[in-house]
């Protein structure tokens, strides 16, 4: 088992705990992002208040999330420098330029805009206000592009020559950027963080449905998440096994972990579930269809799949966890498509706002997108082991000099400041999504949001809400 | 004609460095100064005055590290891990102040747990960042691209002064920008505590300017030789502008002019500790050319600084162009 005492297993635990945490909050950001422009510009496209009502409610909730994503994000930027300064100097001369791209074009963007979509509507108008919404929306993109380019250069590393200090050095930046795997991680992720926004406020929806069947605020939430995950649950799917296929022809020894195979086969099995043993080099207990691996793997009845045991032992990732976290992002993605059928079906049947269960299923469903995201990037993250920059450098090789003492403490001290404030923040942002979205009935409201303000808890909490809840 | 990058690049994150230093300064000066203003409404009427632009002001910083990780790799790869402790708490502090604008009226029963968050958060921010300068100044100890300091060489006497001078310097701009972005009694305040600040804040400017040249022989020579002494003299009497600019502001009742002099106080420091250690960029051996990355790279990126910082300069103004005058008590989406 890891050593805890060793500086570079410290640095492996902060970056992955830190990272972890770090991803949820852009997972949902991008998605929420791209709806609060869709919605706004619903509204000023067909008039319909609706469409305001319900963004005002995510708004109040995107501004809670955006602001832990950007302080997580922070200790992101700098960490490469304190725990992995040898990475950092041997990658910067390509990795940073792309990373510099991200704040230049998309952290100013958000960052700039942000205020003035959070408190400028009395000040700019709705026209420029929604320009500024947009641009908060595009920044996100920009932002998944460029750090996916990052993350994509180090699983397929492209466009680069080494120079005589051993730093990686730009060759062809085209290549760099749009290397292998790049097309595949982008779209998989974009669509990835669409669903994820698509299941919270589904399932958001679907709670104040379950208790207000009437309520119009949060019938339109319902109704746009579940067109969302109809259309692009399936979609992700389609583009998940393109990227597998682009993994297996850059990165077999990951393919053949996820899969749980040692040995390498021709008309390999799919085994659906068993324990993968990466001292014994065997999967036990492995329930198993012959021929699917080959099938979906190289899209060939007796097509070869290599094997685990076809790499050094000292190049293969870890079976043991990425089997598994595999299996939990595929199995969520299929939970996605159903439930995406069950509401298409129940729309035909003209009861999508009559549907007790449905709705039960989808508040179930809320936090997929967060699990399946997670478990997605365990598998490319880990995956990618035991190299930083996939067959080139390894993650031995990339750590700081520095003593297991400094890297411990910073450790604890994120982990227990995580818990605390992300703890805080999530307990608000539950709390937000419990608040009961305005219906539109009792419309004296209305002039408070034409002047651009959302009465929000801490205002309420001074009066009695009509529904005892507050603070 | 062959464009010299690194020196184009040394300047242009100079300048993000400094556009934090200043912009990030006054909202963690508003921060560190909360404990002190009188009712929940003066915090309410200071944190909404910052609201909307605390977010752009921060990411120069990350464009600051992101910058130095993009072009100068070896000085992101050495100063980083020598200033290991002031930067995980720079980090833990501003996690909470910006978590602060948010969750604070989220919350009436846990109101006074983010006030806190968000003036102990400048503070340590404030005080971390301080002290990363002083031990940058104090130089770092590299051999074969690599820190070899020990993990403790961050903390000194130095340091800790600039850690304190740092900590005044941003209350002062943020008691300036509240001069100029409040009315009332909370601005009265304000006035009485930019007096006291800008005297603390020359105090501690002196005794860090005359620590630093006898530092290290670089600093003397740099300041003390030849025709460098004009310009040695120059800096002191722009700053002594500076001040002349803040105090009328602060009589005569022009309420902008105390912020401007106090930008410009920053800015001179700035410009010194600037003269101090150029052409280093890990002082006192990694100069900007050898921790450059190759011609590729700074060509490429600034390609897109070029046509970039101009847009993002314009819109971040038109921001706070928006939120002009004076704050509104009324105002505020939450």
């Amino acid at each position: 088992m890891l050593e805890f005492t060793d500086a570079l297993t410290l640095a492996r635990f902060q970056f992955a705990f830190t990272v972890s945490a770090h991803i949820i909050f852009p997972a949902f950001t991008i998605g929420l992002a791209s709806f609060l422009a869709v919605l706004e510009g619903l509204w000023l496209w067909t008039g319909q208040e609706r469409f305001i009502r319900v963004f005002h409610y995510w708004k109040t909730i995107f501004a809670v999330v955006f602001g832990m994503g950007v302080v997580s994000g922070i200790v992101m930027s700098y960490q490469i420098g304190t725990n992995w300064s040898v990475y950092a100097d041997k990658t910067g001369p390509i990795l940073g330029p792309l990373m510099g791209y991200e704040v230049l074009s998309a952290f100013f963007l958000e960052a700039g805009f942000l205020g003035v979509m959070l408190f400028g509507m009395k000040r700019v108008g709705p026209k420029l206000h929604f320009f500024a919404t947009l641009m908060v929306a595009v920044g996100t993109l920009f932002s998944a592009f460029w750090i996916l380019s990052v993350n994509s250069w180090m699983q397929t590393p492209a466009g680069y020559a080494v120079n005589e200090v051993g730093q990686f050095v730009p060759d062809d930046w085209a290549a760099a950027i749009f290397n292998p795997s790049f097309p595949y991680r982008l779209v998989h992720m974009v669509l990835a963080a669409y669903l994820t926004t698509a299941f919270v406020v589904g399932a958001v929806g679907a709670w104040h449905l379950l208790r207000d069947r009437s309520n119009r605020s949060a019938r339109t939430m319902f109704s746009m998440a579940m067109w969302m995950a109809l259309i692009v649950a399936p979609l992700q799917i389609v583009a998940g096994d393109f990227h597998g296929l682009n993994t297996l022809e850059h990165q077999p020894e990951k393919v053949a972990a996820m899969e749980g195979h040692y040995d390498t086969h021709k008309g390999a099995p799919l085994i659906l579930f068993g324990i993968p043993d990466d001292t014994a080099e065997v999967t036990r207990n492995a329930v198993e269809i012959p021929h699917l691996g080959s099938l979906i793997l190289v899209h060939e009845w007796d097509g070869e799949v290599k094997g685990l045991k076809a790499f050094p032992k000292e190049d293969r990732p870890p079976a043991e966890i990425i089997f598994w976290s595999f299996r939990i992002m595929v199995g969520l993605g299929f939970a996605m498509v159903g439930l995406g059928l069950w509401s298409g079906l129940a729309r035909l049947r003209k009861s999508l706002y009559d549907a007790p269960m449905l709705y039960r299923a989808a508040v179930v469903m809320g936090p997929s997108g967060f699990l399946a995201v997670l478990a997605g990037w365990i598998t490319t993250e880990v995956g990618r082991q035991p190299w930083t920059v996939h067959g080139l450098l390894r993650t031995v090789h990339s750590a700081s000099p520095i003593e297991a003492s400094a890297v411990g403490t910073s450790l604890v001290a994120f982990v227990l400041v995580y818990f605390a404030v992300f703890g805080a923040g999530t307990f608000y942002v539950l709390r937000l999504m419990g608040k009961r979205p305005n219906s539109g009935e009792g419309e004296e409201i209305g002039a408070t949001w034409a002047a651009g303000l959302m009465p929000g808890p801490s205002m309420e909490a001074s009066h009695a809400t009509p529904d005892g809840k507050g603070e | 004609m062959e464009l010299d990058l690194a020196f184009i690049w040394a300047g242009l994150i100079a300048f993000a460095v400094l556009a934090y230093v200043v912009l990030d300064g006054f909202d963690l000066g508003v921060g560190i100064l909360f404990p002190f203003l009188r009712s929940n409404r003066d915090r309410d009427i200071a944190m909404n005055s910052v609201a909307p632009v605390w977010d752009g002001n921060e990411t120069w910083l990350v464009l600051g590290g992101g910058g130095l990780f993009a072009v100068f790799p070896l000085a992101y790869a050495t100063i980083l891990p020598a200033l290991y402790a002031p930067l995980i708490a720079m980090l833990l502090g501003l996690i909470f102040r910006g978590v602060s604008f948010e969750f604070r009226s989220r919350t009436v029963r846990g109101r006074f747990l983010w006030d806190i968050g968000f003036s102990g958060g400048s503070l340590i921010a404030a005080l971390a960042q301080g002290i990363a300068l002083g031990a940058l100044v104090q130089g770092i100890d590299v051999q074969n691209r690599a820190y070899a300091g020990g993990w403790w060489d961050w903390l000194t006497l130095f340091s800790l002064t600039t850690g304190v001078a740092l900590v005044i310097g941003y209350t002062l701009l943020g008691a300036t920008w509240l001069v100029m972005k409040t009315e009332g009694e909370m601005a009265r305040q304000m006035r009485r505590a930019s007096w006291g600040l800008c005297a603390a804040t020359l105090v501690l400017i002196g005794a860090v300017s005359l620590w630093t040249p006898f530092l290290n022989d670089l600093y003397l020579s740099r300041w003390f030789k030849g025709p460098n002494l004009i310009f040695s003299a120059v800096v002191p009497l722009l700053l002594a502008g500076c001040v002349v600019l803040l105090v009328a502001g602060l009589r005569k009742g022009r309420d902008a002019w105390p912020f401007l002099g106090a930008l410009g106080i920053f800015v001179l420091c700035y410009i010194g500790i600037g003269i101090s250690f150029y052409p280093m960029i890990v002082p006192p051996n990694i100069t900007i050319w050898q921790a450059a990355g190759p011609d590729e790279s700074l060509a490429f990126i600034l390609v897109g600084a070029v046509v970039l910082i101009p847009i993002i300069l314009a819109y971040s103004g038109y921001a706070y162009w928006i939120f002009r005058g004076k704050v509104d008590p009324e105002e505020g989406y939450h």
